[in-house]
């Protein structure tokens, strides 16, 4: 219920949601917890494992309890925490975890099954039969223990990334971080202060403290305007930091418009990289509850929370409330609620000697032993120095103690260390380099001493940058004491709830320690404490401290499990950042494609490049018929293909010749200016790395061509050859792949076609086979090169960029008069295959020179990069897997690529393997399919017949082994 | 993770190629032997501690690296240019 | 004899302007890649100054005099723009067609950036460039003013420069 005058919400503005199909009224600042408990819905969600009935545990992001699903349909979005989901009009949240309603929920059977159902359940009693583990138990289990689901359709929501760059990072912007922040700015430090909450603040907006003289969430206010007209600070409110990284980088997730009804291109979420010089952590700390028999009912909240409601937004979450504690700090709840008009049934105080005043009933030296009510909680029992009495009550607050939020400090393997004054543990010194723990994340509590505290260690992260902080003094405000002693668990009949995420008791975590799951790792794993959403916020402390007494150990020697990046869940979506569709990986697009889509031609992706597979010709239906007609098309007359996508990197300096002598196997400071050369390039391991042709164009100038695929591999690794192993050669190279548009002319009327359009008359005598230089096309300077992958008299023309649309169009134009066109991959793919040519399907990484008959273009005269170990044993021999070609001789007459070869009568499995194919077409030339493959000794086996097996496919095929070189193994035509 | 560039500068671990230890720097003679060859392709001492290794800053200026870092700490304590 | 036509990289896909922020492609006129030979650097840098009054520049950074810019574009190595440098003892590639080259300007360009790029842009001053990414895409990032920022990648990768930037200047326009 609301309670007159209290709260910062805006009680001007009423926000209509709905919950569970019920449409309900809140005001403008609520969260759906606080409008929920507003409107006295205590029961919000069912539990994990046994479905038993829970409400609202606490008022951050921590809370296990209360998670919901937003929304319906595509963009749903589950295990939302009902505690920071901020309301708006038309919010809609459904409960989760609950059939046929929450009220009415059918897995409840769960919770009378309890006693079979204790840690380690699962382990236990699935086991057999093993078939049934996948089929069987795992999907009913599933089904039974769930949080929320996904819609399963495509998420249509919209997710960012971006980068920050600061000198101070300050975490938190509670007391200690609005400090921090005050005195980090005034010295001039570019200041980003973050908080994962809507409204800044901490917990100054939750209590009843003043602050300098004001109320406290009036002095944050006023303290967050000031650091909000500073040109030096960026306020980043909703915005909490998930992880910190090695050198200053934080991962943060910003959540954009949650808190709105959805809108076209506006992100739901973004995800911040940000690289912080220093930063200061002041996270704060959350409070604990205490493991008390039935201490999971709707209505039993943390005591803090409980104010957080009161203070902030204005709502009493119960009309007679009970406050049960081991410390001071929950009898402000007790006093809060009072001056406030709420009704205190009574304050359960467990130290003997707590002193206590108020006009309430107190028991002192007392304990929690029971709660009733089935759907909320309406009676506790307690046991204190005067006996035992049950208390009407709908609302317990109970505080167990405040943990520092240490999580970030253990990001970079820190470990927190125990601090007795405080029950709970501290960040270790230097946990992260260059962060800072400030205010009640190192274990201050008061909210003087965390003002004092976030002056201090902005001062600390000054010095670190070498600014000077200006003379701030720390406004005035409450010093209490926080006075504590131990509490972690009640013993009583019935079940104590530790995590109530997972639904793990005080049960669990004995039988734990007795089935010897001592280490407070394995005793994570096998009871799940403080595993999901909440990753043992609320429960890891009280856990281990209760794993501690029952193997006779202290809390230190017992240890903590480890805090890891997010620290609070990350939703995929957020994680991939926009990384869908065409934000996915860049998308290379040559000059031509324009000109090849319009004709209809399907695109192929080879790298990052879309390159066209074929050009469907009026009347045919399948690709085979184009790339029939295309590699007929070639072979007869003249076909067009677009070459831009392989690599041209452009080498000069007087020491060029030397370096392309090192890094291919054979000479290139031999060849002749004008002149172009196949080249091999090699791993330092011995192994292929890419092979092309390089021209020589001048005295020291070349142009290397790369394969498509390799390109970025050949560029990094020259650089690597030039600066670590041979820096004294005088030479540079850069990429021209952008610079220029090239086609292949291929066919035996391709010189007919180029002499129309170059100025340059080329002969054979002017332009014999591997000639090349500069030539005019079309009036625009170009380069023109006599090579062919095709097998037929070709070339390769290339003209700046900017024309390369116009004369892909021009030379398509000109081919299809001379009875040809363009052609694509797939008809290059046969073309090449038809003459043996390799490309990467071949040299896949495994293959030495050797393998591919080439090992005698590794010149003998000089050294070069893989030489060495390409001629170790092992790498050359009768047992390495060669190239070779192959024909189907049989009734089958299909070849697969990535299918075994076998011997013709031995058995078709792994041993018996003789090789594999790599690529294969069939070849309108020859009438036939040709595959080339990998055999071993195959070179010495041509003419023999193997059997080609594909599993995958289910096909095998007699093939006849032969060279690679099936078309014109004279090379007559190319030079012709 | 970020790594300072000698040449531009303090930058994000993704413009960074990583290519493995800095012992790629030391390319045997031809005919060192085949123990030699072997060690230096293939032998890492995979330190826990203070290593140096090589990254290419292939998003950014072309600079082949080579870093100094503690394995166990993270700690990047020199950056250098492999090609002086 | 027929003549080829000329395209920019960006042909049909700019000028864009979402909210306070424009992108637009420049024309760039010649760019040609300058790498000094061993023992050169010097050379060519005055040769540079005094053929065109512009010194190498630094890493990092950009020289201009009138209509010719230098560009430092990594290891070694300038990009000249506007003009086609005469100088030796350098290597000199034509790049006049090999980079997409646009401006993306106005109030909040920074918070565009910030969202593609891995570098802080805050911290360049005018004049300032980065090799650096946007998004996956390989650039040269220069400040040219206040809110004012030009960028070069390869001309292949125009469409998704341009779907990248794109995406940001909508994503932030939308937030209002």
């Amino acid at each position: 219920m609301r309670v007159d005058g209290k709260g910062l919400a805006n009680r001007e503005k009423v926000v209509k949601f709905s919950f569970g199909g019920k449409s309900y009224d809140g005001f403008e600042g609520d969260t759906l917890a606080s409008a929920l408990l507003a409107n006295d819905v205590r029961l919000v969600a069912r539990s994990f494992k046994y479905h038993r009935p829970r409400g609202i545990l606490t008022a951050g992001s921590e809370e296990p309890n209360a998670l919901v699903t937003i929304g319906s349909g595509a963009g749903q979005e589950p295990n939302m925490r009902a505690t920071v989901q901020e309301i708006y009009d038309g919010l809609e949240a459904h409960p989760q975890n609950a059939w046929p309603s929450l009220e009415r929920d059918a897995l409840s059977v769960n919770d009378l099954l309890s006693p079979f159902l204790s840690a380690g359940f699962y382990y236990k009693t699935f086991m057999w039969p093993k078939a049934f583990w996948e089929k069987l138990y795992e999907p009913i289990i599933r089904r039974a223990a769930g949080l929320g689901a996904l819609s399963g359709a495509h998420n249509p929501d919209r997710y960012e990334r971006a980068f920050a760059f600061c000198d101070v990072l300050v975490i938190g912007s509670g007391p200690s971080g609005l400090m921090a922040a005050l005195t980090a700015a005034e010295a001039g430090a570019d200041v980003i202060l973050a908080d994962e909450d809507s409204r800044m603040g901490g917990r100054l907006n939750a209590e009843t403290h003043e602050v300098d003289g004001q109320a406290g969430a009036g002095w944050a206010a006023a303290t967050l305007q000031k650091l909000g007209e500073m040109d030096n600070v960026r306020l980043m409110p909703r915005t909490t930091i998930t992880g910190a990284y090695d050198q200053g980088t934080y991962g943060a997730l910003e959540k954009v418009s949650h808190h709105q009804p959805r809108r076209a291109a506006l992100p739901l979420e973004c995800f911040w990289r940000i690289a912080a010089k220093q930063a200061i952590l002041c996270a704060g700390a959350l409070e604990r509850p205490i493991a008390f028999p039935n201490n999971d009912r709707p209505g039993i909240m943390t005591a803090g929370a409980v104010r957080t409601y009161l203070n902030r937004y204005g709502v009493a979450p119960g009309k007679s409330v009970t406050v049960f504690g081991n410390n001071d700090d929950a009898h402000r709840t007790a006093h809060d609620l009072a001056a406030a008009g709420v009704s205190i049934a009574g304050v359960i105080d467990s130290r003997g000697d707590a002193q206590i005043d108020g006009d309430f009933p107190i028991y002192t030296g007392g304990q929690v032993i029971g709660t009733e009510g089935r759907l909320g909680l309406n009676e506790i029992t307690v046991r204190h120095a005067g006996g035992q009495r049950t208390i009407r009550t709908d609302c317990l607050a109970m505080s167990g103690g405040w943990n520092p939020s240490v999580h970030l400090t253990c990001h970079m393997n820190g470990r927190p260390v125990w601090e007795p004054s405080i029950l709970s543990f501290v960040p270790s010194e230097g946990a992260v380099p260059g962060l800072t723990p400030a205010g009640a994340a190192a274990g201050h509590m008061s909210t003087a001493a965390c003002l004092t505290s976030g002056i201090e260690s902005a001062k600390i992260a000054l010095q670190a940058l070498g600014l000077k902080a200006k003379t701030i003094k720390a406004p005035k405000a409450e010093d209490g004491a926080y006075s504590i002693a131990p509490l972690w668990y009640v013993e009583g009949k019935g079940r104590a709830w530790l995590d109530f995420q997972n639904d793990v008791t005080t049960k669990d975590i004995k039988l734990a320690a007795k089935e010897n799951f001592r280490s407070v790792e394995h005793m994570k794993r096998y009871t799940t404490q403080g595993m999901a959403t909440d990753q043992g916020k609320n429960s890891n402390v009280n856990a281990l401290a209760l794993l501690a007494d029952v193997t006779g150990r202290g809390i230190p020697e017992t240890g903590t499990t480890t805090f890891r990046p997010p620290y609070s869940p990350v939703s995929i979506a957020a994680m991939g950042q926009d990384a869908q569709g065409d934000g996915f990986a860049p998308q290379r697009f040559t000059t031509s494609h324009a000109a090849s889509t319009a004709r209809g031609a399907p695109m192929i992706e080879a790298g990052l490049w879309y390159r066209p597979s074929y050009f469907p010709a009026q009347g045919e239906t399948t690709w085979r018929q184009s790339c029939d007609r295309e590699v007929k098309m070639v072979r007869e007359h003249v076909g067009i293909c677009d070459v831009s996508t392989l690599g041209k990197i452009d080498i000069q300096g007087p020491d060029a010749g030397a370096f392309l002598d090192f890094v291919y196997t054979n000479m290139f400071s031999t060849l002749k200016v004008g002149r172009t050369r196949y080249g091999l390039m090699l791993r330092e391991d011995g192994h292929v790395m890419d092979d092309g042709t390089t021209a020589r164009l001048g005295e020291n100038h070349y142009v290397m061509t790369t394969t498509t695929a390799a390109a970025g591999q050949v560029m990094r690794h020259l650089e690597w050859v030039h600066q670590a192993l041979r820096p004294e050669l005088d030479v540079s190279f850069i990429s021209v792949t952008e610079q220029w548009a090239q086609f292949a002319v291929a066919g035996p009327k391709s010189r007919d076609l180029l002499n129309a359009l170059i100025e340059e008359k080329i002969t054979d005598e002017a332009w014999p086979f591997m000639a090349c230089g500069a030539a005019t096309v079309a009036g625009v300077k170009g380069r023109l090169f006599r090579i062919s992958f095709s097998g037929e008299h070709a070339y390769e023309v290339a003209v700046p960029a900017r024309y390369g649309d116009s004369l892909f169009r021009l030379l398509v134009a000109q081919a299809e008069a001379l009875g040809g066109g363009a052609y694509g991959m797939e008809a290059l793919n046969v073309l090449r295959i038809e003459k043996g040519f390799i490309t990467h399907a071949e040299i896949h990484g495994r293959v030495t020179a050797f393998d591919i008959g080439m090992e005698r273009m590794i010149s003998a005269k000089k050294d070069c990069i893989g030489k060495t170990m390409a001629a170790r044993p092992g790498l050359v021999g009768e047992d390495r897997e060669q190239l070779v070609g192959l024909k189907p001789v049989g009734n089958i007459k299909q070849l697969t690529a990535g299918a075994h070869l076998f011997e013709a009568e031995a058995d078709a499995i792994r041993v018996n393997s003789q090789g594999y194919t790599t690529s294969v077409g069939f070849s309108p030339t020859m009438g036939s399919y040709l595959g080339l493959a990998f055999l071993k000794n195959g070179r010495a086996r041509h003419g023999e017949t193997v059997r080609m097996v594909d599993h995958l496919r289910g096909i095998e095929t007699m093939c006849e082994v032969t060279d690679p070189v099936v078309f014109d193994p004279e090379g007559g035509r190319v030079r012709g | 993770m970020r790594l300072t560039c000698p040449l531009c500068g303090d930058r994000d671990r993704r413009e960074f190629y990583y290519q493995g230890e800095a012992v790629m720097l030391e390319r045997p003679a031809p005919d060192a032997g085949a123990e030699a060859w072997d060690a230096y392709l293939h032998l890492r001492d995979n330190a826990a501690g203070e290593t140096q290794d090589l990254w290419f800053h292939e998003a950014g200026c072309g600079s082949w690296l080579k870093v100094t870092r503690n394995t166990v700490t993270h700690e990047v304590i020199q950056t250098e240019l492999v090609a002086k | 004899m027929v003549n080829l036509i000329a395209k920019t990289p960006c042909h049909g896909l700019l000028p864009i302007t979402i909210g306070t922020v424009t992108l637009s492609e420049v024309a760039t006129g010649p760019i040609t890649s300058v790498s000094p030979f061993t023992g050169q650097e010097k050379s060519v840098s005055d040769a540079l100054k005094a053929n065109h009054g512009t010194a190498f520049p630094a890493p990092n950074r950009t020289t201009s005099k009138n209509t010719a810019r230098l560009i430092w574009s990594g290891r070694g190595q300038a990009l000249m723009l506007g003009v086609i440098p005469d100088v030796k003892g350098a290597a000199l590639t034509d790049q006049s067609d090999a980079w997409t080259h646009v401006e993306i300007a106005g109030t909040g360009v920074a918070d565009v950036l910030a969202r593609v790029t891995p570098v802080d842009t805050r911290a360049m001053k005018r004049g300032h460039s980065a090799r650096t990414l946007v998004q996956h895409v390989s650039v040269v990032l220069i400040r040219t003013g206040n809110d004012r920022f030009e960028i070069m990648a390869m001309r292949s990768m125009a469409k998704t420069l341009v779907h990248d930037l794109e995406r940001a200047m909508t994503g932030l326009a939308a937030r209002g």
